[in-house]
């Protein structure tokens, strides 16, 4: 992804000055260059520190104080530095490792589905025997602009027994079935996902297709190989970059699980205000107002996160090195 | 000679069949419930609790329609100027932020880049309920919590905008260009704006239309910031009478007939913009 190559500044001094002024036109010229380079940074950077280093830093300084009553609990509250306890109580705490264990769960489901999904529609509509493909793509990638929330109150909807034309199909055929049981409240989740960015990703992965050289794959159909084999051994290897880039992306966002659930939450029992690790947080802290128990688990949210990005690029490239051995 | 042809296009006719078969069952599972969204939003109550949605009897498309904009004195209105707001402003100014500093990374060299540049990309990855708690306390510290400012200013940080506006810049402005411009005797900011800017439209609507679907989006950073219902998105609002639908239940109808305004501007965005964001995902898919 960082494949970005270091670019050079073109010289700006014009060649016919003498030595001595050449430097210092130079000198001059580069000066203005990271003049200008500073101002067109320097907006996007007082958000980075405003919105993402200030609040991470206080995030990380929060988990390690708690704010406790003095004696008697009168005169105003202090901030007491409390090292590890509140991770502690974190990673001690049932609901929040069960949290942790849907959200495994649900990448477990969700992300083979989603890449696997997404790549197969992707190579079928670049097989070229799709009719109506630009059609076909753009319905795919309608929900794409269907807002998160809103994907939620559909499926909630098709989900809800005595709205849901799907359960009354089902109840037809003498079968009944509710999706926000206990065991099909998970996978109610991942079809929402699922349904919302499988479009999107398929043309991700149709937009790299595209890009595979054309003699590539007539040369693999004049070896021989059938449609399905230049898919799967030719086409495939070629847009390894781009899976990686969606597996890697369908991650953070599996990760941070919290708009579904959460809508789902006001029609199912199943889902409890701690039912992923980012609900969790939101409860920890603006429910029970305990900011330094909701910051621990922002940390380890974090380090999650982090720890399965790195891991993801650590194994595609050490696959990368072993393939070009 | 035309038996042996037969046996080998069978297989090729069963191949295309079952090709397109599944293509066509996708379709359909991305459509069907925008297509019901569509239809249960044209029923009355009765019809749409009797899952009985194709008949035409209790058509009441329009009935629907006045009683959103008319529900707890308009608000659904004020709703959406809101997320229109929020969404337009803020992926306009992001997009131009974002890919200022993408072409900055990409045309100048200084001190520790490729680490400022790793620092970007690492914001790109941490989640946004991280940061939630942290931001609410800073906006309840400067007197920002539930006003405007408090959901706008974190929207227009969007580090994967840089990391797009970085390829773009390499692949949409060539460095003689800019090297041209300033032996023309054009400054730096002037090459940018009079120059460089032009050739990265395409790059920037991109980013734009990225960041205009994630604030559109956005659910959880105005559900911690925001009290005032009438500083809402329609996002927010919408789950808010959602959770009125289940003791009231003639939200129902407006809950659904302001699900389908509310898609509207997206899908309306995208096939506007196809053209500029077909090319961004290239760009973002290949590198």
């Amino acid at each position: 992804m960082t494949a970005t190559t270091q670019s050079s500044v073109p010289a700006t001094a014009p060649r016919t000055a003498a030595p001595a002024s050449d430097t210092r036109a130079r000198k001059a010229a580069r000066r203005r260059q990271l003049a200008a380079c500073g101002v067109l940074m320097t907006p996007f950077f007082a958000l980075l520190v405003t919105v993402f280093l200030i609040p991470v830093g206080t995030a990380v300084y929060l988990s390690f104080f708690s704010d406790d009553q003095p004696g008697l609990g009168f005169g105003p509250e202090r901030s007491v530095f409390v090292g590890l306890r509140s991770y502690t109580a974190v990673l001690t705490d049932p609901t929040f490792l069960g949290g942790l264990g849907t959200v495994a769960l649900y990448c477990l489901i969700y992300i083979p589905l989603m890449v696997v999904g997404a790549l197969a529609l992707a190579l079928l509509l670049d097989s070229g025997v799709v009719r109506l493909r630009a059609w076909a793509q753009l319905g795919l990638f309608l929900p794409h602009a269907v807002p998160g929330i809103i994907a939620a109150l559909i499926w909630l909807y098709l989900y809800t027994p005595g709205i849901s034309p799907i359960i009354d199909l089902f109840a037809h055929a003498d079968i009944t079935i509710d999706f926000l049981g206990v065991h099909t409240v998970i996978p109610s989740i991942v079809n929402i996902a699922l349904w919302s960015n499988l479009g999107y990703n398929m043309v991700v992965f149709y937009a790299a297709l595209q890009a595979v050289p054309r003699e590539v794959i007539e040369a693999s159909v004049v070896d021989g190989a059938g449609p399905v084999r230049t898919a799967l051994q030719v086409k495939t290897p070629l847009v390894r970059a781009s899976i990686v880039m969606v597996a890697m992306f369908t991650l953070i966002w599996a990760l941070q699980l919290f708009t579904e659930p959460v809508l789902l939450s006001q029609s199912s029992p199943m889902i409890s205000s701690r039912f992923s690790p980012s609900m969790y947080i939101y409860d920890a802290a603006f429910t029970r107002n305990n900011y330094s128990l909701a910051a621990a688990a922002s940390v380890i949210l974090l380090l999650f996160t982090i720890a399965l990005s790195y891991g993801v690029t650590r194994w595609t490239s050490r696959a990368d090195a072993q393939e070009a051995r | 000679m035309s038996s042996t042809d037969s046996t080998l296009l069978r297989p090729r006719l069963l191949g295309r069949t079952t090709v397109n078969a599944v293509v066509l069952i996708s379709v359909l599972y991305t459509l069907l419930p925008v297509l019901w969204l569509v239809l249960a939003a044209s029923k009355g109550p009765d019809a749409l609790f009797g899952s009985d949605l194709l008949s035409l009897k209790d058509f009441s498309f329009g009935q629907n329609l006045r009683d959103l904009f008319a529900m707890d004195d308009g608000q659904y209105g004020r709703w959406y100027l809101n997320s229109l707001l929020y969404a337009v402003l803020g992926a306009g100014v992001g997009a131009l932020v974002s890919v200022a500093a993408g072409y900055a990374f990409d045309k100048y060299r200084f001190l520790h880049k490729e680490k400022l540049f790793g620092l970007v990309l690492a914001a790109v990855m941490v989640p946004q309920t991280v940061l939630a708690l942290p931001l609410y306390l800073l906006a309840s510290k400067t007197g920002l919590v539930n006003t405007f400012w408090a959901v706008f200013i974190p929207v227009l940080f969007n580090p994967f905008g840089v990391y797009l506006g970085r390829i773009f810049s390499q692949g949409y402005v060539p460095d003689e260009v800019l090297e041209a411009a300033r032996m023309d005797g054009a400054g730096e900011l002037v090459a940018y704006f009079r120059v460089a800017l032009r050739m990265l439209g395409p790059g920037l609507v991109t980013v734009f239309l990225f960041q205009l679907t994630t604030i559109w989006n956005n659910f959880f950073l105005p559900m911690v910031m925001l009290s005032d219902q009438d500083l809402y998105p329609v996002s927010l609002g919408l789950y808010q009478w959602n959770s009125s639908a289940s003791v009231s239940p003639e939200y129902y109808p407006v809950v659904i007939m302001g699900s389908l305004l509310a898609v509207l501007p997206l899908i309306l965005a995208f096939i506007l913009l196809q053209r500029f964001w077909r090319g961004g995902l290239t760009a973002g898919a290949v590198k």
